[in-house]
């Protein structure tokens, strides 16, 4: 009977909120980022504070930084003009390829799940327009951002939505399954996690192809991209342990949308702060205004810069929002409208880009001006060389599920099956 | 390059049904299959010499050989893989030995898995590697399965070629999310852009008495999955030759091994040989029955056939290896032969390996049976710890002589 009530568990945070006030601490190289923007009333917890911090002392790891809550004004010097149209185009391609995503689906021109992005565009350019070539992206099942911002273009985009064949992957993965290894997007995938581990892999093949192989200027780095509810999963634990431990050069992008479907970040996470959990496993952990996308590029250089230099992984949550529902099935009837929504929608990343733009003279009002248009009428090309391509044939069935068709085996006649002539017809008893 | 082992007795030919020979897939030239340069051949394995003086084990073995042992193969074919000189060697060191020519071969080939560095592997398949190699390419990975399995996944798209070790075949439950989705799905939602030429590789099967979770045989959950190739070894000589196919193969594939076979002795060929994946072994040629098996049954299948012989029985006995895809061409032939089928295998009756055999037999092969096709598998049990109850869940010698008997009345 007394020990039942020895140890009582600490009082759940009320649904409002509940963020601690932490305090600063060493100053930190990650210019942009900044504390909860959210409003807070403080809930003590001194006995978590004081533990993360040890621990990162311990590790001489850079916690995350502390500035005020107040936005810093981004400055000049963060971009030159030319990157920052480059940064707005891509910010308004995603945005315009979402909005005609949506119409089209409710057109019936393509079916299943789609989710998109709208709102957090800042995340996608602040971070991608930062990559080479050959870097890679592992994304989740909200990626046709991602692959577009690596620079897939929209037009192999659209087809793969359309389910044609002239899509990135032949119609054969659709929305949540985006692929390209020309411009090195890993994924596209629809189980969330799940592709946390791939993106480990191929940050451990750069490291394997510098230090084994020899390929000494082999500096290719991995950004994975997961939501908030993924940051509860066990995957994204064990990954954010290997890559730690084996200093693997990869970025860990938190996407702090604050909601999973319906399952709100705060309900389902017993610490919601995220970037905490990055100095537990011995990285940085940094938190950045999502919306903000000067702020993330600023978090960005430096995190890409660190994974180049080989001291290691990054776990940079952002704080973003989506302007849609989770999917274009889903009714976001638990959201409130009227006062989370509106917040968010008042810090569009785009209008809060072109503002800057615009008034610290990077700009004008024309220039902007032709660049909507122009991806405009791309996203309608994209749409048209869609509709226009054509749908895979039956033979397309068998071909691509093994990269050596041998797999699938010897038939009663002695022969391989992918000898078969019905095999390339996609008739073919396999 | 070593010189490719072509030595074949008169049992068997190279037909040229059996032979990779790249002119022939040119109606299936795919990209995958235009870029196939290598013309090694591939060894049509009849009737490889199995030892039965499994040793090297100790008190324990003893048991193993009563239970579980080959008979000395009297098949004219064997005489043809003693005619070189060969070595003798444990099954785990063929599978080493397998592992070290690819990783010397290849310099992107790597191992991956639970302490298979610095420990040298739980079944020592891995000794000496880590130190030769480097910890980089012999990689102790922290516990968790799905996880590393699905960075060899990454990093298997990326260009490299993981082995990825389960330290038992069970583990690699918690990685079935990475195996299903990302392994065997991969190649085919990215239209082709991106192969996972994987090896996952574990020692599986019932044990000695090690518990219900530690002897579960994972080929009959695997199975379903799309864009995966399983095969399983058996003696130290396929053991090698499927190790060195599965890392050669473009496709992730699934290298099943037993727990109780490890430390089987055999001579094997010092010159370098490479197995087809896709292609059954004739253990044991006949003319009564057909006993299809793998792994550890094959040796509980060849000590049957010794009662059988005695018995006046024929039974023609093959190691169909490749659990998926099976080996149509192999078993159908023996079954035009001999009209009568029996499978004998360790997955249990619900859904395993055998119960998909009996499907692709009947709806194949119907007009040669001449009686129902027996399927002899595990009980739908979990596998007790007492030594006693372990004998009973498996099929057992006598099992198989009676199943015959029965079969060929």
């Amino acid at each position: 009977m007394g020990l039942a009530r020895a140890i009582q568990p600490l009082p759940l945070p009320p649904l409002a909120d509940s963020r601690p006030k932490p305090t600063a601490t060493a100053s930190s190289l990650f210019l942009g980022s900044t504390r909860t923007l959210r409003p807070s009333n403080t809930f003590a917890r001194t006995h978590t504070r004081t533990r993360s911090i040890s621990s990162a002392q311990r590790r001489s790891a850079v916690a995350a930084n502390v500035s005020d809550v107040k936005l810093k004004p981004a400055t000049n010097l963060l971009l030159t003009k030319e990157e920052a149209l480059e940064v707005y185009e891509d910010m308004i391609l995603g945005r315009v390829f979402e909005d005609m995503c949506a119409q089209m689906y409710y057109r019936g021109k393509m079916f299943g799940f789609v989710h998109l992005y709208n709102g957090q565009e800042a995340v996608s350019s602040g971070f991608i327009k930062l990559l080479k070539k050959e870097d890679s992206v592992v994304s989740t099942y909200r990626d046709h951002v991602h692959a577009l911002s690596k620079g897939v273009p929209a037009r192999a985009v659209m087809s793969e939505l359309f389910g044609k064949t002239t899509g990135c992957c032949r119609g054969q993965g659709g929305s949540m399954h985006m692929f390209s290894s020309e411009y090195n997007v890993l994924g596209g995938f629809a189980f969330i996690g799940e592709g946390i581990p791939v993106a480990t892999g191929a940050a451990f093949t750069s490291k394997y192809k510098r230090e084994v192989l020899k390929e000494a200027d082999c500096d290719h780095v991995t950004l994975a991209f997961f939501g908030d509810g993924t940051a509860n999963n066990g995957q994204f634990f064990e990954c954010l342990n290997m890559a730690a431990l084996w200093k693997l050069p990869i970025i860990f992008v938190v996407e702090n949308n604050l909601w999973a479907i319906g399952m709100s970040h705060l309900r389902a996470t017993s610490d919601p702060e995220i970037w905490k959990k990055g100095p537990a496993f011995g990285m940085p952990g940094v938190h950045v205004d999502g919306m903000d996308v000067l702020k993330v590029r600023e978090v960005a250089q430096e995190a890409i810069g660190r994974a180049r230099r080989g001291e290691g992984p990054t776990l940079v949550e952002c704080e973003t929002y989506r302007f849609r529902g989770h999917s274009l099935a889903d009714p976001d009837e638990l959201r409130d409208p009227g006062d989370e929504k509106a917040r968010y929608a008042a810090r569009d990343p785009i209008t809060q880009f072109k503002k800057h733009l615009i008034e610290s003279k990077l700009a004008n009002e024309a220039e902007l001006k032709a660049i909507e248009k122009k991806i405009e009428e791309v996203v309608e090309e994209a749409v048209e060389f869609a509709d226009a391509s054509p749908a895979p044939s039956r033979s397309q069935l068998l071909e691509n599920v093994f990269a050596d068709p041998r797999g699938f085996g010897i038939g009663p006649d002695g022969r391989y099956r992918c000898e078969d002539p019905k095999f390339t017809e996609g008739t073919a008893q396999v | 390059m070593a010189s490719i082992f072509q030595g074949i007795g008169a049992a068997t030919s190279l037909s040229s049904s059996t032979l990779f020979d790249s002119k022939k897939l040119q109606l299936c030239s795919r990209r995958s299959l235009s870029e196939r340069k290598t013309s090694f051949v591939v060894v049509r394995a009849a009737g490889a010499k199995m030892d039965g003086g499994s040793s090297g084990i100790g008190g324990r073995a003893d048991q193993l050989v009563t239970n579980a042992v080959a008979t000395k193969a009297d098949t004219p074919a064997a005489a043809a893989a003693a005619s070189k000189p060969g070595h003798e060697l444990l099954l785990f060191e063929a599978l080493r030995e397998g592992l070290e020519e690819e990783m010397e071969r290849d310099a992107r080939v790597c191992v991956m898995g639970e302490d298979v560095g610095h420990y040298g592997g739980s079944y020592k398949v891995t000794k000496g590697l880590a130190p030769k190699y480097g910890d980089l390419r012999v990689l102790d990975t922290p516990i968790a399965e799905n996880s590393f399995t699905g960075m060899g996944i990454g990093a298997a798209m990326m260009g490299l070629r993981p082995i990825i070790e389960g330290m038992n075949m069970g583990f690699l439950l918690l990685a079935f999310n990475q195996i299903s989705n990302n392994c065997g799905m991969l190649h085919y939602t990215s239209g082709g852009q991106f192969k996972i030429p994987v090896v996952i590789r574990g020692p599986g099967g019932v044990g000695r008495q090690l518990g219900a979770e530690h002897s579960q045989r994972l080929e009959s959950y695997f199975q379903s999955i799309p864009g995966i190739q399983m095969v399983a070894c058996s003696t130290p000589y396929n053991a090698k030759g499927l190790m060195k196919a599965a890392i050669r193969s473009d496709n992730p594939v699934i290298l099943f091994e037993h727990v109780l076979l490890y430390n089987l002795k055999e001579t094997i060929p010092d010159e370098e040989y490479v197995l087809n994946l896709e292609e059954a072994e004739m253990v044991r040629p006949g003319e009564h029955v057909t006993i299809l098996t793998y792994s550890r049954m094959r040796y509980h299948v060849m000590q049957a056939a010794k009662t059988l012989v005695n018995k006046g029985y024929d039974p023609e006995v093959i190691d169909i290896r490749s659990l998926k895809p099976f080996d149509l061409h192999t078993i159908g032939n023996s079954i035009k032969k001999t009209h009568r089928v029996l499978i004998v295998e360790e997955c249990m009756r619900t859904g395993g390996i055998g119960a998909s055999l009996t499907a692709a037999i009947s709806e194949n092969f119907h007009d040669y049976l001449d009686a129902p096709i027996v399927c002899l598998s595990s009980q739908d049990v979990p596998t007790p710890y007492a030594g006693t109850l372990e004998e009973w869940t498996v099929v057992q010698p006598p099992q198989i002589v009676a199943a015959v008997e029965q079969l060929c009345r």
